[in-house]
């Protein structure tokens, strides 16, 4: 991989996708071989926001390195909270790490951030954009169950605002991929997205209901629609009601069928699906530590080398 | 001297935009953030007859020259437009605007969430695409009403 910094699923390649995932299960397989690999290295962890899940995730993963963490903890007990620019605070903790992993929650923070930073920078989120590990375990996890060649995949739930829905959509059109989506006319899969995907020369087919299009896949990505996305409570609860899957509405569904979601999860995928062959998203959870792993060791062993 | 020439020619020092598609000219004045409070004089000729454009608007700016990224933001309004900048009354450098790859700092980003909205040391940075410009930072496309996005940091 020949990239500095990672802020966006976009500017990664099928070629630098594979070489990440490749590297992923080498590393799943044998946790052994990287065990000390980084020893003595930093990663500095730049949370504007809270998440709880991926930065233990990134923690983890360095740490099963052999290397250690930085982190700049919650913002108001930082200098952000008095006020100094996101491009001042990169510029001081570069100095502090090998590398840093960010979440901001403005759109296109991690970019900016980047163009101040020599030491590589991996976006861990920016507001309602990119999160390109989450994008990167996705597909790491659909290629164990799946494949990601000729395959079918539906895409569920809130189209509009979630990042890891547009991410995932965008780096799927490296493949060989047929995209369902599906979802309320208002939570449609936004203009800038889809302008992406026709250029990507992807098939997409819009649904506002799963049941036709069910039998078909090969993956069922859902995610979560927010109540605070309508302001009249009475149309959330009839809208979310019909994205809502369980055990029962699995059953007209391919016996290969991976159900996947970013969790957390609220109602939206029942717990009797928890103990049916299609739940992955435990499984999916997980691969976040192998695949940030992976994407460490090769910008890390990178400036090593 | 045909009336075409004279209408370019006729001021001292400065800029004609010419060729301007018709109704775009006070866009155009937005662009360049000329409202006249400076005391610069501004002619305006809405719908002038055009052997190009059947109808064009011209706007002749005195004792101000435009620079390359104004040009190039000018492309986006007006494709068609030509250049030329006066001195001593006479056309002393001509371009056609092309379409830039790229227009920094002459835009805001429409996405109030966006980085370059925030009280950051960072230039607006939009990739220019057929039909609309994109933010190289949050990818928010503006297509529609681009003169209204005129500001710039
Ligand atoms: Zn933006």
């Amino acid at each position: 991989m020949r990239h500095d910094h990672i802020t966006s699923a976009k500017q990664l390649s099928r070629e630098d996708i594979l070489t990440v995932l490749d590297r992923a299960s080498e590393i799943a397989a044998d946790p052994e071989s990287v065990s000390k690999k980084y020893q003595g290295s930093l990663l500095g962890l730049l949370f504007f926001e809270p998440s709880t899940r991926t930065k233990m995730s990134f923690s983890a993963a360095m740490k099963r390195l052999g290397g250690d963490i930085v982190d700049m903890g919650p913002v108001d007990h930082s200098s952000v909270k008095k006020g100094e620019s996101l491009a001042d605070t990169a510029r001081v903790v570069e100095g502090y790490a090998d590398a840093l992993v960010m979440r901001h929650p403005s759109e296109g923070s991690a970019q900016m951030a980047s163009e101040f930073v020599d030491v590589p920078l991996i976006n861990a989120g920016d507001g309602a954009g990119q999160h390109p590990t989450q994008t990167l375990l996705d597909l790491y996890t659909i290629r164990e169950n799946a494949g990601l060649d000729d395959l079918t995949i539906g895409i569920m739930g809130d189209l509009k605002y979630g990042r890891t829905v547009h991410s995932l959509a965008h780096a799927l059109t490296n493949f060989e991929t047929r995209q369902h989506f599906i979802s309320p006319e208002t939570l449609k899969l936004p203009r800038s997205v889809r302008y992406d995907l026709h250029d990507g020369g992807t098939e997409i087919k819009t649904h506002t209901n799963i049941e036709g299009i069910l039998p078909e896949l090969d993956v069922l990505y859902v995610t979560r629609i927010q109540e605070e996305r309508f302001p009249d409570k009475s149309e959330y609860r009839e809208v979310a009601g019909q994205y809502q899957i369980d055990a029962e509405l699995l059953a007209q569904a391919s016996d290969d069928l991976t159900v996947m979601h970013p969790l957390p999860r609220v109602d939206e995928i029942a717990t009797d699906v928890d103990k049916t062959e299609h739940a992955t998203y435990f499984e999916q959870a997980h691969n976040g530590v192998p695949v940030r792993m992976a994407l460490l060791d090769l910008l890390l062993g990178e400036t090593n080398e | 001297m045909s009336e075409q020439e004279l209408r370019v020619s006729k001021i001292e020092n400065g800029t004609v935009i010419d060729h301007i598609a018709g109704g775009q000219a006070l866009n155009v004045l937005a662009i360049l953030d000329i409202d006249g409070s400076r005391g610069e004089v501004v002619s305006v000729g809405i719908n002038v007859p055009s052997d190009r454009l059947g109808r064009k608007d011209v706007v002749k700016v005195e004792d101000r020259e435009l620079s390359q990224s104004e040009v190039d933001v000018l492309s986006l309004i007006a494709p068609a437009a030509t250049i030329n900048i006066i001195r001593d009354y006479e056309v002393t450098e001509k371009h056609r605007v092309e379409r830039p790859g790229a227009v920094t700092g002459v835009l805001n980003c429409a996405n109030p969430n966006c980085i370059t909205n925030e009280n950051e040391p960072v230039a607006s940075s939009f990739a220019v695409l057929d039909d609309g410009v994109r933010c190289i930072y949050c990818d928010t496309i503006i297509r529609d009403n681009i003169a209204q996005h005129i500001g710039g940091t």
